[in-house]
């Protein structure tokens, strides 16, 4: 293979190392330029459970266009270190005509990276790094990386600058010269992977986790208020509003418990303000009770879990789409509420905002479900395009002096949404209450206002129309791969490697959970033939929630696995060729 | 000013209490509904809000905005309430069991982030509502059905543990004493940070012997301290009937509310830009 490879759409590369080696330091900042440069990306990072010492590698993919999921194989992998890698590599394959650059220090190449037909260049980036005053191996594989990929080295420079320009000239002059040192070595590889001309945009690229996203979301929705307890992968989610709350009036109380972050917010929606919480799994499950109160009691809240492998503790740093169940069924009682999921990092911020305005709407719990693999993701995107969504809660004003017109906090009405008084509006006064109550509030343990009040609270959500943000539909043809929430960019991917390979496949994700899309679903399937649904569930969780809710047409099979080995594109085009060919 | 003038009933609600006849949280409402009207505050700028058991009841008795919630959490709903409502007066009302049982970890919490909140606790040392269980401060040797021969625990001591934990405001009272009741209850709200207010509140059908309270119950005969160790060490020490005002701190209360100011969520957005 020459040196002049052909310009490519997307190119992908995975810097590896010692957690505190700076690897992934080094990946954040080339996604960084590379956006600067205006392209697309993504970048992932694998790291193990200890804050320092474990294994750490961030995985990056350019493209012109915008990209969501990681490919089959990585172009180039850079190894500043090989330990503990075994852990790892199982996560990064090499493309067969791919690059592998090492450190000789660092010691034998391991055996499954010699299995992959990728060419193996050694390359002393320890051994330039101390030959800089300062210098570090992590800004080597930068120069390297930068010039393989053919980014821009003076807007890696000036990135780089810009970042660490409070850290004193002597520094940044460090790193310049370990960039200018890593881009000399691969001038010498005799190989490139260079990336087309960029597309322009308009407007300045973002660079955003989903979990910056979901807050962002949360906040474009009015949400003021939000109360939580660290866990991770939600955390980022916290750290982010907190400060960004503090800058617009609003702010984040750190809960003892999950117990009391539910309870937080639901204090602050009583008292009028949109209020959020985040967390993971276990939390969920701590929050399930006053989930409850929030449907029975109709105050809007919006639960955020970013889904880690569970059950208990599980993998905390990984993925996975295992809390459906809990998420649609863990209710005690019968509690009308929404379930929704972003259909990738970008959507994070949509699909926030909607749960938002929906929970304000219809006075009820909403929870999303998002997970660790969009959550952590770092994206380069367009701007999101602001929504502004008609509705919002509907509140009391003030009593009339008509006898007779009595408040009714509960009041049955038509469309099952009551008028809600804030504290403050005289007149209004009422007692939220998780007892079954009266149209006044009073409690109540008539069977006529238990019917009555479930009728209601049921055709609240069952009336709300909830138009076509049910999910995507894409492409055409009989074969259909259905997925849902994170999954859908990994979908997205087969559908257009199956489309080069001239098999029209159709997508459908579904992003609007509970309640069940049932219309829109079934438009989406009409004349299927096969469907093959894609999930990151052990138990398929959401195969049986579609047996439960749906008629699927046509003959029907399930690609599911548990975290946290995410499931790819690849996979997805095997499974659909294999069936093809039978 | 005439603004000002509210009257008791003015704050009460025309449900009646379903509460045992002799239950001391009749008075309790009694002494709650006589301290609003003094605050002058209208009922729709005071919120109550509860757990689960007899006394938390109590907000669907008064004529404010209120919130029966779930068992335990009844500090989490008032703090999340008063941190995005400052303009409120938030009052909770909780039990022995949903206080310093269910929802003891929240009553640690809440003390330590001295939030502007009036916490009343009708202590009556037993299950009511479940019809007559040991709770956390009742006596290691009450026999029950749940725990024959008594639990042999060590009784909970909520007023020196919220004083550990932090409370701005520390007193103890007797239900039957509607005026100090009253008197105190007025103090605690008016008095900023986190107030914390037992109230021994006898349960006449299950605890029949809490009827000689009435009796056995005292006026604490030191003026109250700011002092928290000093006031640990007289509570540590007192026969747990001794009533008054026993602490009043001056820690500055949690500082963080939310605004009605909109905010410019579009300066939010250049951070992402690259």
């Amino acid at each position: 293979m020459g040196k002049q490879e052909q310009a490519r759409q997307s190119v992908s590369f995975a810097i590896v190392g010692t957690g505190g080696a700076g690897a992934i330091t080094a990946g954040s900042l080339l996604l960084e330029a590379a956006g600067k440069a205006g392209y697309a990306g993504i970048l992932t990072r694998s790291v193990g459970p200890q804050i320092r010492g474990g294994e750490a590698a961030a995985l990056v993919r350019l493209a012109t266009d915008t990209v969501e999921c990681m490919p089959p194989a990585f172009d180039i992998l850079v190894a500043i270190d090989w330990k503990n890698a075994d852990r790892f590599l199982a996560d990064m394959p090499v493309a067969p005509g791919g690059l592998v650059v090492a450190d000789p220090s660092a010691g034998e190449v391991p055996a499954q990276i010699g299995e992959s037909g990728a060419q193996v260049i050694f390359c002393p980036m320890k051994e330039l790094a101390a030959g800089i005053e300062g210098g570090r191996e992590n800004m080597i594989a930068v120069g390297l990386v930068a010039r393989l990929t053919g980014l821009p080295l003076d807007v890696v420079s000036d990135v780089f600058s810009s970042k660490l320009a409070r850290k004193g000239e002597a520094v940044v002059q460090a790193g310049l010269d370990g960039i200018r040192a890593g881009a000399q070595q691969a001038d010498g590889f005799g190989r490139d992977y260079p990336l087309a001309p960029a597309r322009p945009v308009k407007g300045k690229r973002w660079l955003i986790t989903g979990n910056e996203a979901t807050g962002l979301g949360a906040i474009r929705g009015g949400v003021r208020f939000a109360a939580a307890y660290p866990i991770t992968p939600a955390t980022d989610v916290l750290e982010w509003l907190a400060p960004a709350l503090h800058r617009i009036g609003g702010t984040l109380v750190q809960a003892e418990d999950e117990l009391s972050s539910i309870n937080m917010i639901m204090g602050a929606s009583f008292g009028g303000r949109a209020s959020i919480t985040a967390t993971s799994g276990p939390g969920l499950a701590l929050m399930m009770e006053g989930l409850g109160l929030s449907a029975a009691s109709e105050t809007p809240v919006v639960v955020v879990d970013v889904m880690r492998c569970g059950p208990s503790t599980g993998i905390a740093t990984k993925s996975e789409q295992s809390d459906l169940n809990i998420a649609v069924y863990g209710f005690h009682g019968d509690a009308p509420h929404v379930v929704l999921a972003p259909l990738g990092v970008a959507d994070c911020l949509f699909t926030t905002q909607w749960a938002v305005h929906v929970a304000e709407t219809l006075q009820c719990p909403a929870i999303i479900l998002s997970d660790q693999s969009i959550g952590q993701a770092r994206v380069l995107i367009e701007r999101p395009a602001d929504v502004a969504f008609i509705g919002g809660r509907k509140t009391w004003a003030a009593k009339t002096s008509e006898p007779g017109t009595d408040y009714l906090r509960y009041a049955i009405t038509a469309d099952g949404v009551s008028p809600m008084a804030l504290p403050g509006t005289a007149g209004g006064q009422y007692t939220a209450d998780g007892l079954t109550h009266a149209e006044n509030g009073n409690p109540s343990s008539r069977s006529f206002d238990q019917k009555n009040q479930m009728d209601k609270r049921q055709r609240k959500i069952e009336q709300f129309d909830f138009g076509d943000r049910w999910g995507v539909a894409e492409g055409s043809g009989t074969t259909v791969i259905l997925t849902w929430g994170s999954l859908t960019g990994a979908a997205r991917e087969a559908a257009r490697m199956l489309a080069d390979d001239g098999t029209q496949v159709r997508l459908v994700a579904l992003r609007q959970m509970l309640p069940f899309p049932t219309e829109g679903l079934a438009r989406a399937l009409e004349g299927a033939q096969r469907i093959l649904i894609v999930e990151q569930s052990h138990g398929a969780q959401f195969h049986r929630y579609l047996k439960a809710h749906a008629d699927l047409p046509g003959e029907v099979r399930r690609l599911n696995r548990e975290g946290p080995r995410l499931i790819g594109p690849e996979e997805i085009t095997a499974t659909i060729k294999e069936w093809s060919d039978q | 000013m005439n603004a000002t003038q509210f009257k008791a009933s003015d704050f009460k609600s025309d449900l009646d209490p379903i509460w045992c006849p002799g239950c001391g949280d009749y008075h309790v409402l009694l002494s709650i509904t006589r301290a609003l009207s003094k605050l002058g505050r209208a009922p729709e700028d005071i919120a109550v809000v509860s757990g689960i058991g007899c006394s938390s009841r109590i907000p669907a008795y008064t004529n404010c905005y209120g919130f029966h919630g779930v068992h335990g959490r009844s500090l989490p709903l008032a703090t999340g309430l008063k941190v995005a409502r400052p303009d409120l007066t938030v009052l909770v009302m909780s039990g022995d069991g949903d206080g310093f049982s269910i929802g003891g970890n929240h009553f640690l919490h809440a003390c330590r982030r001295n939030i502007d909140l009036t916490y009343v606790v009708m202590d009556n040392r037993v299950y009511g509502m479940t019809k007559g269980q040991p709770s956390p401060t009742t006596e290691p040797d009450w026999d029950s059905a749940l725990a024959p021969g008594g639990t042999g625990l060590r009784p909970f001591h909520p007023l020196v543990i919220a004083l550990a934990s932090g409370a701005n405001f520390v007193a103890r009272e007797f239900s039957g004493d509607i005026k100090a009741c009253t008197n105190t209850l007025i103090e605690a709200i008016n008095h900023p940070g986190f107030s914390f207010v037992e109230i021994l509140s006898p349960c006449v059908t299950f605890r029949p012997d809490e009827r000689e309270w009435k009796k056995t119950v005292h006026k604490a005969i030191v003026e109250p301290t700011d002092d928290p160790a000093r006031a640990a060490r007289r509570i540590m020490t007192d026969d747990g009937l001794n009533t008054g005002i026993l602490y009043r701190g001056d820690r500055a209360p949690y500082h963080a509310h939310v605004s009605d100011d909109e905010g410019d969520v579009a300066a939010l957005e250049t951070a992402f830009e690259i």
